[in-house]
């Protein structure tokens, strides 16, 4: 029996979210699954479009209404439920907009929720990490009935983008929805530097950059080389960097091709969100520090030395 | 009366090295050291505050779990929680079986503000405060790093992977807590004493009319893969070199 799987796309109204074509990844690795991705939206058509031509979907049903704007879990959530009826699983990004949906949606629903999907093993079968990653448990679904999940973005490639198109079907669903949750605004800082959750290169400071003013030499080296800039919690609870900087069990998991950490200590807690960083590079003054015990390449130096001098070398 | 209800869950200390058991039933827990959740810890010390302020009389902290989670509730009577509740159960508790227990709670204490975390640091999963916002049918907040009650309603500023996002909840609600929410005082020893006069009620999930259901079996727990141990350079032009070789820079 194939599973039929709906995954609930992440977008800001125009664009859809790499993070939704993991998901088209993860569905995939399931055998003969048939992979439907829901757009809820104000206007739906620009981001169905996008999610029609990922390579491994097969149909795109969206639900167009006003409310839908900004992403309210609470407004979002009855819509997914009334989409899910004929579905077997039902998966959304393990990103803020897909952890503070998808468990409200199986809370609609009553059914069992998979966080932090790594693997499906089969229709009813999981991996996912738990202990920060320091231990990887296999859950199975116990009765019948559906399985919500959100995926590990960290953990599986984008699927492509084709030529082909997945047909779209315009769906209305009869829900009223709650006018409990207002939207105010967000705020966020622009930059022309890559999104650190999908960046092949991030540069990552921590708290001995110092300040703010520290943390220059860091997006100074990153522009030199296309590269985003994350940061460790100290960093961020200091004050040096913002919120949406921090790497870790309680920040971004991010899997990029190269990891350079900077007056990073390696906390088990920063070190889940790097676990999946195909090159780690460490520097660091303490050459005792436990980022060096996962760290592909380490430099014992000062971080005030080192970081203009590697700018230099590669300028 | 203006009360607010706080989860409390009990789970392996952060600093601890977790171990997986070489059976692969479970990681080690014997003689591991316990604490609240680092988020729960931050849900308190914001019910404490809001209460300092004059925006709630009341602090009621609850826990789902076995005996032992008593400790953790005392703690939490010891950093100022008014009353306790511990609802006892045993064995595997997923966040629907946690969510439904709570809800029961809130029925009886009608609280204005449910303060949960974003996520316990042992499962990971962060689900419980939204699964409970859902039965609820009540507005959650979940990552809050900045709350402001205004009489009906509550403004919610949200730590999410865009920036800072706010919203505007009407109460009662639930919200999930993020580590830039606040800092949470230390306990003091006194402290600990006037907490063991406190009410700590116990309950049963049956008692409460809630049967747990597990349905998700755990079906094997294993060690994540270890990185293969790296090199050390020497300065920043081996480094550089080395990167480039690997077609990195
Ligand atoms: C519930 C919970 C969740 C958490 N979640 C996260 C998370 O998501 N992400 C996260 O990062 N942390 C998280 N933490 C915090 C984590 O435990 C660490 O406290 C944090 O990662 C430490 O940050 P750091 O490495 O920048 O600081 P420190 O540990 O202070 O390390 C600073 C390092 O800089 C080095 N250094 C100092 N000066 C120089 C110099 N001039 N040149 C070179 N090196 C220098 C030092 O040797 C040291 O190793 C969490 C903690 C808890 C309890
Ligand atoms: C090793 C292990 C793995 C597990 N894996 C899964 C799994 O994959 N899927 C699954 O559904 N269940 C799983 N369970 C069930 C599990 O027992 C959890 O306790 C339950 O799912 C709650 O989830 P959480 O603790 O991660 O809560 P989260 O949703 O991460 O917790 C968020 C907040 O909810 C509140 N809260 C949570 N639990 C309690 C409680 N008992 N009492 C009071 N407040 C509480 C706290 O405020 C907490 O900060 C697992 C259990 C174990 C022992």
């Amino acid at each position: 029996m194939s599973a039929k799987i709906l995954i609930v796309a992440e977008h800001d109204g125009k664009k859809l979210n790499p993070s939704t074509a993991k998901c088209v990844t993860c569905a995939r690795t399931l055998a003969g699954a048939q992979v439907t991705v829901a757009v809820l939206a104000a206007e739906a058509a620009p981001v169905a479009s996008q999610a029609a031509q990922l390579s491994g979907v097969d149909r795109v049903v969206t639900v167009e209404n006003p409310a839908n704007l900004h992403a309210l879990a609470a407004v979002l959530a009855p819509q997914v439920v009334a989409l899910a009826a004929p579905f077997d699983i039902v998966l959304g990004p393990s990103t803020t907009f897909g952890k503070d949906l998808m468990a409200r949606v199986a809370g609609l629903l009553e059914a069992p929720q998979v966080s932090d999907i790594m693997a499906i093993e089969s229709a009813g079968r999981f991996r996912r990490p738990i202990y920060a990653g320091n231990a990887i448990l296999t859950v199975e679904k116990a009765g019948e009935g559906k399985v919500v999940g959100t995926v590990r973005i960290a953990s599986f490639e984008a699927a492509a983008s084709g030529n082909s198109a997945a047909p779209i079907e315009k769906s209305t669903v009869s829900v009223t929805l709650p006018t409990h949750t207002r939207f105010i605004s967000v705020s966020a800082a622009k930059s022309d530097r890559p999104d650190l959750q999908t960046a092949a290169r991030v540069v990552s400071g921590g708290r001995a950059l110092g300040s703010a003013d520290g943390f220059k030499i860091l997006y100074s080296l990153a522009d030199r080389m296309g590269a985003a800039v994350g940061a460790s919690r100290a960093a961020v609870d200091a004050g040096y960097a913002p919120n949406e900087m921090q790497v870790g069990q309680t920040g971004k998991i991010i899997s990029p091709e190269l990891y350079v950490a900077v007056g990073i200590s390696g906390a088990i807690q920063h070190l889940t969100g790097i676990k999946d960083a195909r090159t780690i590079v460490a520097i660091n003054k303490d050459g005792e520090a436990p980022i060096f015990e996962v760290a592909d390449f380490g430099l014992v130096g000062d971080l005030f030395q080192i970081i203009p001098e590697i700018e230099r070398l590669i300028s | 009366m203006k009360r607010i209800l706080v989860g409390i869950k009990r789970v392996v200390d952060y600093n601890v090295r977790i171990r997986v058991r070489p059976d692969g039933s479970g990681v080690v827990t014997d003689g591991v050291k316990m604490s609240i959740n680092p988020f729960d810890e931050i849900a308190l010390e914001e019910a404490l505050r809001i209460k300092e302020r004059g925006g709630a009389e009341e602090v009621v902290v609850a826990t789902v779990g076995p005996a032992d989670c008593q400790q953790q509730l005392r703690t939490a009577l010891a950093m100022g929680a008014d009353r306790a509740l511990h609802v006892q159960a045993d064995g595997v508790l997923e966040p629907l079986t946690v969510a439904r227990a709570l809800l029961q709670l809130i029925e009886r204490e009608q609280p204005l503000l449910v303060i949960l975390g974003k996520q316990a640091i042992d499962d990971d999963n962060g689900q419980t405060g939204q699964v409970l916002a859902a039965l609820w049918n009540r507005p959650q907040a979940t990552y809050a790093s900045k709350l402001e009650l205004t009489g009906e309603t509550a403004r919610v500023t949200r730590e999410v992977d865009a920036g800072l996002e706010t919203l505007e909840i009407d109460l009662p609600a639930v919200i999930t807590t993020d580590l830039r929410l606040n800092e949470p005082r230390y306990v003091k020893l006194p402290d600990i004493m006037k907490a063991k006069k406190k009410p700590l009620d116990t309950f049963t999930l049956a008692a409460l009319g809630v049967e747990p259901r597990q349905q998700l079996k755990l079906v094997r727990f294993e060690p994540p893969p270890q990185r293969q141990k790296g090199i050390r350079v020497k300065d920043a032009a081996e480094l550089v070199d080395a990167l480039k070789k690997k077609g990195l820079l």
